[in-house]
């Protein structure tokens, strides 16, 4: 067989920048690689001296799509170093919120950059004319997952109501309401979307390879605001030790760190915590998980498409629950109330891509002295690596352009945010 | 014979996609959008790229010498050019990188490791805004933009006419809106000299303006202070704000200071 040599410069449709390198000769993989070229940002260091109260705000545009996940990951942090406790309507306010931000982050990835990989086009645009009411069912799962960001965080992207102990505003119970069964009735078109992902998902290759697979779980509910972190090999850690489990380390032909824990690599997002935490599912989504044959331990990557859209599922059932409680107990007019004092804390929240973690140590002024994130998509980047590796050489009889998709559509199912993941500070070498 | 639409393309540097973002929040009206002019390249959502195009849109800020050469080329090929969000007009939250020097910024985030020296996906330089580098013919300002802003600045462009972001402060837009004056409350907000056009969307939520939008032309910074020592707001607090998305202006002020 001859030379094949694919680089796909700055892979399409994932969030940032990004190669996929393959040489092959007579047959023989040479090498396969992800690499990550997005300039780095350093987050981590500009925060430093900022006050307590722009912190989150500053830290939320580490990535535009998660925000939400990465405000509430901040201001838990914040909350921890500073012994802030939030009210039970707190809570439940944030984790609607973070529904939202998980709702539109995964249609966005399911419906608007892989579904033109199941239909064999080069972006969504062709689909809007091919498949116009299939479009439209999307857009409105889109839109109702914004349309709940801006009413609980004010605005879609970069949440302006979050703030450390509560929200400067919060929706009215009449809001909240007409929001409530704008979601029950989302639920048939949530049926329908993911009919068209059942009747397709023949097209997402069958490619499995034993992993670890890491995110928070609780003994209470299917964890994605809050819980201790958990792994399919070793258990459950407390947040705390977070540097123990995401032992990151620095690759020169990436700007975002690697990362491994038990083993070489593991991976986090809507398929780990799947695999963790499927029985704390709502009955909805239990009852999708079925229909598509998914249960834990599923070790097919490109199945994070398929768990995406059982945590939509999930979302809409458990945010109508969130909301009933709300209103149940009536909303009331809360003022957040604390001393800033000096200390460490550690925040972990589950966002679209997976776990996230954010450190910050404030002294007495309630400035920011130090800051560590560790970011989903780094922890992925590692397991990408390996699964191209085991997956290259399986794809090596197919025509070129076939191999490259086959390698896209691997790294883009991990829905890799690359603007996130190129942020960070100390750096050590092994 | 059928007139041509325009031939739209998309690109970022360093940013968080969020104004990108705003295009698909745009919903069905991304639609209408297409109906206006062709989009030929738009790395997060298409696989197709073309380097024909007339208008391209920018998102990001310039961070490394490579970045700065893409970001010549693609003026080059632009017939115009439009800075999309804080990131390519002011260099938004990470331009704050600029307070420490670059090597003491390399070594807080690398370390000191020898295998990244002289790597170019490594070698960042101070944060730049797309009109330091290039010339930039439209704003599109915020962090992230109002999506019906940009559509509105994108006819503009297509009709010719001047832009339709508005010089005036957000306090004119949040007074609008009958809000009460965070001051009032005891809070600090940069309101007063903020660029208008948000629809004061923080006051409104009880969140202070960041001037996320950078400065109206002419901000009555000297009234401003005023406005501060009525309400007993220190210095240090003020530059706290100052000094979050609107880096870029203390950056000219002092090098205006140095000129003179
Ligand atoms: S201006 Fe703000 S929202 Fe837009 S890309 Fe930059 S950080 Fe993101
Ligand atoms: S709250 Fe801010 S924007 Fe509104 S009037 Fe007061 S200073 Fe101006
Ligand atoms: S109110 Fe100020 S911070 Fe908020 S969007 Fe407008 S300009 Fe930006």
């Amino acid at each position: 067989m001859s030379e094949i040599a694919i680089k796909v410069d700055h892979l399409t449709r994932v969030e940032g920048h990004g190669n996929i390198i393959l040489n092959a000769k007579n047959g023989a993989i040479e090498k396969v690689q992800w690499q990550v070229t997005e300039a780095p940002r350093m987050f981590e260091s500009f925060v430093r001296g900022r006050h307590y109260h722009q912190v989150s705000h500053v830290m939320s545009r580490i990535c535009g799509i998660c925000s939400i996940g990465h405000a509430l990951c901040s201001l838990k942090a914040t909350e921890a170093a500073m012994s802030v406790t939030i009210s039970e309507q707190t809570e439940l306010l944030r984790k609607v919120a973070l529904h939202a931000e998980n709702m539109q982050s995964h249609i966005l990835h399911v419906g608007y950059l892989v579904a033109p990989d199941l239909f064999r086009k080069g972006s969504v645009f062709p689909l809007i004319e091919t498949h116009p009411d299939a479009v439209l069912k999307i857009i409105a799962l889109h839109r109702l997952a914004n349309e709940m960001s801006d009413l609980l965080c004010g605005r879609t992207t970069h949440p302006i109501t979050l703030m450390v102990g509560g929200f400067t505003s919060t929706p009215s119970e009449r809001e909240l309401s007409s929001l409530r069964d704008r979601l029950s009735n989302i639920l048939p078109v949530c049926d329908e979307v993911n009919q068209l992902l059942l009747d397709n998902v023949h097209m997402l290759p069958d490619f499995t390879r034993e992993t670890e697979y890491i995110g928070l779980t609780s003994d209470t509910e299917y964890a994605l605001y809050d819980g201790v972190i958990g792994s399919t090999d070793t258990g459950t850690h407390p947040v705390e030790d977070y540097e123990s489990i995401a032992n990151e380390y620095v690759v020169p032909y990436s700007t975002a760190k690697f990362a491994s824990h038990a083993r070489e690599s593991y991976m986090v997002g809507a398929l780990a915590r799947f695999n963790l935490n499927a029985e704390k599912l709502t009955s909805g989504a239990r009852a999708w998980a079925q229909k598509f044959g998914l249960s834990p331990i599923s070790y097919n990557p490109f199945m994070n498409n398929v768990a995406q859209l059982i945590e939509y599922y999930h979302s809409v059932e458990d945010s109508i629950a969130l909301i009933d409680t709300i209103l149940n107990k009536g909303l009331k007019n809360e003022t957040p109330s604390y001393a800033v004092k000096a200390g460490r804390g550690v925040g972990a929240v589950e966002v679209p891509r997976g776990i996230l973690f954010h450190d910050y140590t404030y002294n007495d002024k309630g400035f920011c002295t130090r800051a560590n994130c560790v970011i989903p998509t780094n922890q992925n980047h590692k397991n990408i690596n390996l699964d191209l590796e085991a997956l290259a050489p399986t794809l090596l009889g197919l025509a070129e352009k076939e191999i490259e998709l086959n390698l896209e559509m691997l790294v883009r199912a991990y829905d890799p945010c690359i603007s996130c993941s190129t942020h960070y500070l100390t750096v050590e070498f092994t | 014979m059928k007139k041509q639409k325009p031939r739209v393309a998309f690109f970022d540097f360093a940013s968080c996609e969020g104004c990108q973002l705003q295009i698909a929040n745009l919903e069905e009206a991304v639609i209408d959008v297409t109906k206006l002019v062709d989009i030929v390249s738009f790395r997060e959502v298409m696989k197709e790229h073309s380097d024909d195009y007339d208008i391209a849109v920018v998102e990001g800020s310039i961070m490394r010498p490579m970045d700065e050469e893409r970001l010549k080329k693609i003026r080059e090929n632009a017939k115009i050019l439009v800075a999309l969000g804080a990131c390519a007009c002011t260099g938004c939250v990470q331009r704050m990188v600029n307070q420490w020097p670059v090597e003491e910024s390399i070594t807080t985030v690398y370390n000191k490791d020898e295998a990244l020296k002289d790597n170019p996906y490594f070698a960042n330089f101070e944060t730049k805004a797309l009109d330091e580098v290039v010339p930039v013919d439209a704003y599109v300002p915020g962090c992230p933009i109002d999506r019906d802003e940009f559509c509105k600045v994108l006819v503009a462009l297509l009709l010719g006419k001047k832009s339709p972001v508005p010089d005036y402060p957000v306090c004119v837009e949040c007074k609008k809106k009958e809000n009460v004056c965070l001051f009032e409350l005891g809070k600090v907000c940069m309101g007063p000299v903020a660029r208008a056009g948000c629809g004061a969307i923080c006051p409104t939520h009880g969140a202070e303006c960041e001037a996320c939008r950078g400065y109206v032309t002419h901000p009555e910074e000297d009234a401003q202070t005023d406005v501060l020592t009525k309400y007993g707001i220190s210095a240090e607090q003020i530059m706290q704000r100052k000094s979050m998305f609107t880096y870029r202006y203390i950056e000219e002020k002092a090098k205006q200071e140095v000129e003179e």
